[in-house]
């Protein structure tokens, strides 16, 4: 008798999450419904274009390059253990392209780009904003959310791109400096066995990661509750549930990828 | 003309709408009172879409709304909002030339800003505000700006959410004078909820008060303080005693 109530508590937040899942694949599935439908907002997509891709280049650059060092000095430290310090440059390489590349790069544009879609949105809705649009004949689903997630999905896979290059930069930088590479054997490794699908595996995760930073952020813009707390609310659950989705879609993904 | 017949709507436990029955006539300006959180904004919404009532009928010119094209029926109106609901992201001229930057009623852009300055000019402010950002602007400001996009694509019918909530009395006769002008000038329907009665006998021609859920009284803003209603009179004289009960 005494776990019914805490088994309560935890099934009604699991139909809760189970709810909120259903209700983002239906926004989800209206977005991209959107697409096929006219008028499609040229400005408010190459707006969104640099908001999310351009100015998110800084963040993922600095987060990959001192990802790269740090993954280069384990992998010396862990391939010590049994004299095998030279696969340094390759596992960087393939470390960065297909794992921490596109999962860093999503989690860093979902802390920056989540949040303040779903703010600016749900600030939008509490002011009115939103049924101003409506009045006006526009469609706050093709006018804020389409653009955005379009930007998103086509701006990740750009930034996690980025994101490799500087990653192994950042490898190559501690490995020649720190652990006394030779430059020209590091970057022939680094090429050697890196293959193309490793590459555009990464660009695919960061697709995937783009469409659910942007969706998950008009969700809760457009879901947002009133007042400043509940565009607070709305801000904090979109990184919360944008990250969370990253993990999840990034297993099922590599599981896709990757198994056997 | 808008008709209204027996428009119902709750939110969970809470009945806002419960039997709302009322006529504006074309060319004619209905102003609905009533106290905070006595639905009047859900009706407006309602006439416009935002909200879906859960019974009843709401008709334009005979025909329900909701049914037909939709942009059609949203180009026949103009809306001020109560606290402007102007795009923080966009200039003043490209606020109020929004609808004719878009949609059917597209214009090329030079025209379109010449139209937002026109009617910028008609509610009072200079050109020089056009290329101003919305938070740049004081609350009288906003509202006119606000005005002038409603306005801006002529609309046969316009709304007015408490066109002079959070005003100075100076700054809100200067709304209502201009409410009352425009209404009259371009001929259109209005309907504007308010609690502010000065608002209500610049701009009325016919009243309509929201009690419980229903039209409590209507009919020409003259017979107002003659009607020998006691919901409307405490209410247009802010009586504490009455039969609207008064939370202490």
């Amino acid at each position: 008798m005494i776990l019914i109530r805490p088994l309560g508590a935890l099934g009604a937040q699991i139909l809760s999450m189970l709810t909120m899942i259903g209700q983002l694949a239906l926004f989800a599935l209206e977005t991209l419904s959107h697409l096929f439908r006219p008028p499609f907002y040229g400005r408010e997509f190459a707006q969104a274009l640099v908001q999310i891709g351009w100015l998110s280049l800084p963040v993922v650059g600095m987060t990959t390059l001192f990802t790269g060092g740090a993954l280069a000095l384990q992998i010396y430290a862990g391939g010590a253990r049994f004299s095998a310090e030279a696969v340094v440059p390759s596992i960087v390489a393939i470390g960065m392209v297909r794992e921490l590349g596109p999962v860093l790069g999503g989690l860093m544009v979902a802390a920056r780009v989540a949040s303040s879609i779903a703010a600016e949105i749900g600030t939008m809705k509490v002011t009115e904003q939103i049924d101003a649009l409506v009045t006006l004949s526009t469609h706050p689903m093709k006018y804020l959310t389409l653009p955005r997630v379009l930007a998103a999905t086509l701006a990740v896979p750009c930034l996690v791109a980025v994101g490799d290059v500087i990653g192994i930069m950042g490898g190559y930088l501690v490995g020649v400096s720190r652990l006394d590479f030779n430059a020209a054997a590091y970057l022939k490794n680094t090429v050697d066995f890196l293959e193309v699908f490793d590459v555009t595996s990464g660009l695919i995760k960061g697709a995937v990661f783009g469409f659910i930073v942007a969706t998950v952020g008009c969700f809760y813009g457009m879901n947002s509750g009133r007042g400043a707390q509940g565009v607070g609310a709305a801000t904090k659950s979109a990184v919360v549930a944008a990250s969370v989705l990253i993990f999840a879609a990034n297993y099922i993904l590599t599981e896709l990828f990757f198994s056997a | 003309m808008i008709k209204l017949t027996n428009v119902h709507k709750s939110f969970g436990p809470k009945k806002v709408l419960q039997g709302v029955n009322l006529t504006i006539p074309k060319g004619s300006s209905m102003v609905i009172i009533g106290g905070s959180g006595t639905g009047k904004s859900v009706l407006l919404k309602s006439v416009l879409g935002l909200v879906s009532p859960d019974s009843g009928s709401i008709t334009l010119d005979d025909q329900e709304v909701g049914t037909g094209d939709r942009d059609a029926f949203l180009a026949r109106f103009g809306m001020l909002f109560q606290g402007g609901a102007l795009f923080d992201s966009l200039p003043v001229w490209q606020n109020v030339a929004f609808r004719l930057m878009r949609g059917a009623l597209k214009r090329p852009k030079a025209e379109a800003r010449e139209i937002a300055i026109e009617k910028l000019r008609r509610v009072g402010l200079k050109p020089d505000v056009a290329d101003l950002f919305p938070s740049e602007l004081s609350g009288g400001m906003q509202k006119r700006v606000g005005l002038a996009r409603a306005i801006a694509a002529e609309p046969e019918i316009i709304f007015f959410d408490e066109p002079t909530t959070g005003l100075d009395p100076i700054m809100s006769g200067v709304i209502n004078d201009l409410i009352r002008e425009i209404v009259v000038e371009m001929g259109a329907t209005a309907m504007t909820i308010t609690h502010d009665m000065t608002s209500v006998r610049a701009i009325a021609d016919e009243v309509a008060m929201l009690h419980d859920g229903v039209i409590q009284w209507t009919g020409p803003v003259a017979q107002m303080d003659t009607s020998g209603d006691p919901y409307l009179e405490q209410f247009i004289h802010g009586r504490a005693e009455g039969p609207i009960e008064a939370v202490r």
